[in-house]
Formats: structure tokens, sequence, C-alpha cells
């Protein structure tokens, strides 16, 4: 009984690192984007992966570079 | 207000903007935080980056007002008028409706900047008549 409780615990807390481990990749992943706004009020986003932000990003890590070089 | 006085005073205002470069609407660089050849390597690199937001945001009818570009390493701001475009760099996760308040308002000290008075030329030149 005293065993199968320990096991539990044991999956619960491996479960839950896992989760967190997942969780922060995909924060982590989330932080690469850009955001548009127009003067008419509209904004749209732009994802990491997608073709559009594909050709912003590079350049905007080349800025951050350049400044901080 | 001077430009490199504007510059200077955002930056001693938001402690999160890391450099900043303000471009006339030719594209040539009006004020830097940077010394002259990474202000220089900066520009080029906002001009390129300006150009290719538009192409991505794809928005034919409505024209730019301001972008984030936001990666791992740090967040790369650009704000728009009529005239002109100031454009930063922060770290991580900064905060962004502050960072473009302060940009917008730097930029709107350059559109306040008032010619010189000349009535007291006129006033001059109309005592010397006298």
């Amino acid at each position: 009984m005293a065993r199968r409780k320990v096991m539990a615990g044991v999956a619960l807390a491996l479960g839950s690192l896992a989760g967190t481990v997942a969780f922060r990749r995909r924060s982590g992943r989330r932080r690469d984007r850009v955001d548009v706004y127009f003067e008419d009020g509209s904004m749209i986003s732009l994802a990491d992966g997608s073709a559009e932000a594909s050709t912003v990003l590079p350049l905007a890590r080349r800025a951050l570079e350049t400044t901080r070089s | 207000m001077d430009a490199t006085q504007a510059l200077s005073d955002l930056k001693e205002i938001s402690s999160q903007i890391e450099a900043a470069v303000v471009l006339d609407a030719d594209g040539s660089t009006i004020a830097s935080t940077l010394d002259d050849e990474r202000g220089r390597d900066f520009s080029q690199v906002v001009q390129e980056l300006l150009a290719a937001v538009g192409r991505a945001a794809g928005n034919d009818e409505a024209k730019l007002a301001q972008a984030e570009i936001a990666t791992e390493d740090g967040s790369v701001f650009l704000v728009r008028d009529e005239q002109r475009t100031i454009a930063a760099t922060t770290g991580p996760e900064p905060t962004v409706g502050l960072v473009f308040y302060d940009l917008k308002s730097c930029l709107r000290s350059f559109a306040e900047e008032k010619p010189k008075p000349r009535a007291k030329k006129k006033k001059d030149e109309a005592d010397g008549e006298a």
C-alpha cells in the first residue's frame, strides 16, 4: 500500500516536471514574433515559423547584435 | 528640441531602451545614441527591417504606424509619423506599452520643434530705422 503511494507520488512529480518543461519550451518559442500596428487601428501578429516572420526576425536579431557589439 | 538631446532624454527616461536611432523620411539618420560606425550599421538594418515588415504585413490599404519585433535576445521597436521613424532596441520581454509611449513622445518632441521667432529681428530693424 505504502509502496503504491510512493509510486503515485513519483509519477505525479515526474508528470509535473514534464509539464513544466513543455510549458517553458512552448512559451520560449512564443516569444519570437512580429507585432505590426497600422494607422487605421488594425494589428497583425506574425508568429515565429511563419513565412512572413522568417524574413523579419533575422533582421531584428542583426539589429540587436549591431547595437550590442 | 535638438535631436541628440531628445534621444538622450529618451534613454534617461526609459531604462529599458538600450539604443535608438531617428531616421528621416528619405532614410537618412537624424540622430543616434550609438557611435558613428554602429549608428550607420544600425540605421541600415532598420531601413531593411522597415521594408521587410512592410512586405510581411502586406496591408496595402493602411500605413504602418508601429511594430515590435520580439526575439529571445530582445526586442526591436519601430514607430513612424509622417516625416520620421524612430527605432529602438530593448532587452527581452520589455514593457511594450511603455516603450511605445516613450518612443511616440520622443517623436512628438521632434514634431513640436518650433522655428526661431523672427519678431525680435523685425523690432530691431524698426528701432534702427527710427
